[in-house]
């Protein structure tokens, strides 16, 4: 567990309304995310990954458990900066998260925040957009551009941060299938090029096959946890959660259900379709 | 009525050497143009403050017609003005008519009056217009920061203004979107008459502000995320800087305002 960049451990959360208590989001969650790796989190609403998404980085502290983000316990007030800068975060609505009119100006906010030296910003800022591919549009007004646009603007913002791990809300919940895909290639682009840590937080199963681990959630505790590859082979466990599986993954599962002989692991169009071969040959 | 159209913080991109010049410097150049103008008494001083506004109007490429543009609204404003100073004022009879009445002193103060406030909003427009207002809020910062020993907010005003300034757009178009909503459900925008009109935007405003309140306290959780806490140990990327120019500018500035002065004080 030496290189784990995040370690929840036994976490439980609720929110405390004006009339006390009510139920718990989260029931005694166990999680340990390796640094460098793509991990995905599913569920659908309710199942409390969002809160488990806002624990990562203190915006929620646990009410019973503890988060550890890179040995650093996020209850500890004063460690709060270097948490923050460790884990970013990024959300659903990209309106939303754009503080500044001009894109770098954007880019610039986390650093400045911190204290950089300007002309170390300035390296950032470019790195940050190049990253991204929005290197070009570096000093037009954010409201101008296309969702999927806005949202990388938010990424390289996050980046611009150097954190080791990035925390994705749903992010591509609000996007056309155009920008949903250049948010996803982003962030792939980023955990294999730059190393990275992802936690994607997502109810899109064809978003969740792309990660190295699928971790499922329901009523605030982990159900499944695995390669994505595995974890989807649980058709029936995943449907009786309300939850589909990839039309991939559903097609061969259906035609296993009609006795033919075809595995269930292929998750992708082209694995798909040679199994689809094999089988007429 | 197509709300995009509605620009605020107008800005006109450029490259001349008021554009390039540091936004403090402009600030302090506006401050001290609209004391020269107040302590202009009579034609010469009016006339220098006219040649040294057109020539700033000449060197940032604004086009006369953005300006006259940008008149409009506080037309009315000026007419008033112009008819009061011009009833008004006691002095040498010119022209009588029942209560109202002309005088020499009348004619000149309305005149007066006109040029005073055309020529202040005019070089608040030119501020505006050569300046972008990331630019205008930086400069604003640093020029009121020493009031920080006095726990005046600075930093925080400086950033709900550009807060303010990046969020018009998004409700805009935001109002836009709630009105063809409500359009689609039959609400009425445009007839009758102002009660009914201001009755029917209800239904537009309440979403709105509830959408607002939803879009601020999901930004204060982002920018929490991005280790925003406060002006305190804050760097910006971008630096300003004085240069030479700027300090020639605001040599000519403190000179306009002393050379009016002696103006007024020889009664020209």
């Amino acid at each position: 567990m030496s290189n784990a960049i995040i370690e929840i451990r036994d976490l439980h959360f609720s929110y405390t309304g004006a009339e006390g208590a009510s139920p718990s989001v989260l029931n005694g969650v166990n999680l340990s995310i390796e640094e460098g790796s793509f991990v995905a989190v599913l569920g659908h609403n309710g199942s409390g990954k969002s809160t488990l998404a806002k624990h990562l980085n203190a915006i929620l502290l646990p009410s019973g458990g503890a988060v550890y983000v890179a040995g650093m316990d996020t209850a500890d007030e004063s460690l709060l900066l270097d948490i923050r800068r460790t884990v970013g975060m990024v959300f659903q609505n990209p309106d939303n998260q754009i503080v500044a009119n001009v894109v770098e100006e954007d880019v610039a906010f986390a650093p400045e925040n911190l204290g950089v030296p300007p002309a170390e910003i300035r390296r950032r800022v470019d790195e940050a957009l190049k990253a991204v591919g929005m290197y070009e549009f570096r000093e037009h007004a954010p409201h101008l551009l296309s969702g999927g646009q806005k949202q990388r603007v938010a990424i390289a913002g996050v980046i611009a941060m150097a954190p080791r791990c990035i925390v994705l809300d749903e992010p591509t919940a609000m996007l056309d299938p155009v920008g949903r895909r250049e948010v996803l290639e982003t962030i792939q682009k980023l955990n294999r090029l730059s190393g990275v840590t992802v936690v994607l937080i997502t109810h899109h199963m064809d978003e969740a096959a792309l990660a190295d681990r699928l971790v499922v959630m329901s009523k605030g505790q982990v159900v499944a946890d695995g390669a994505p590859r595995e974890v989807f082979q649980r058709v029936e466990e995943l449907k009786a959660l309300g939850l589909t599986v990839p039309e991939t993954t559903e097609l061969l599962w259906q035609l296993r259900q009609d006795g033919l002989d075809v595995p269930l692991d292929a998750l992708s169009d082209e694995e798909c379709a040679q199994a689809l071969y094999q089988l007429f040959r | 009525m197509a709300l995009k159209d509605i620009t605020l913080g107008q800005y006109f991109p450029g490259h001349t050497i008021l554009h390039r010049m540091d936004p403090r410097t402009k600030i302090l150049l506006t401050t001290l143009y609209i004391v020269a103008l107040f302590l202009c008494k009579q034609v010469v001083s009016y006339a220098l403050v006219i040649a040294v506004l057109a020539g700033a109007v000449a060197i940032s490429h604004v086009g006369l017609k953005s300006i006259v543009r940008g008149m409009r609204p506080v037309l009315i404003i000026v007419i008033l003005t112009a008819v009061l100073n011009l009833f008004y004022t006691p002095g040498q009879e010119l022209w009588r008519w029942g209560f109202l009445r002309i005088t020499v002193e009348g004619i000149w103060a309305a005149v007066f009056m006109v040029l005073r406030i055309t020529l202040l909003i005019t070089c608040t427009f030119l501020l505006t217009y050569t300046t972008s207002p990331i630019l205008l809020t930086d400069g604003l910062e640093k020029l009121l920061s020493p009031l920080k020993h006095l726990r005046f907010p600075v930093h925080e005003l400086a950033m709900m203004m550009s807060i303010a300034l990046r969020f018009i757009p998004t409700l805009i178009e935001e109002t836009d979107k709630i009105m063809s909503a409500q359009r689609a459900r039959g609400a009425d925008f445009d007839s009758g008459n102002l009660i009914q009109k201001a009755q029917a935007l209800v239904p537009l405003l309440v979403p709105l502000f509830i959408s607002a309140f939803r879009r601020a306290d999901e930004l204060a959780v982002a920018m929490e995320c991005r280790c925003y806490h406060g002006g305190e140990g804050r760097t910006r990327m971008r630096q300003l800087h004085f240069q030479r120019a700027d300090c020639a500018a605001l040599v000519l500035g403190v000179a306009l305002v002393a050379a009016v002065s002696v103006l007024r004080h020889f009664g020209l």
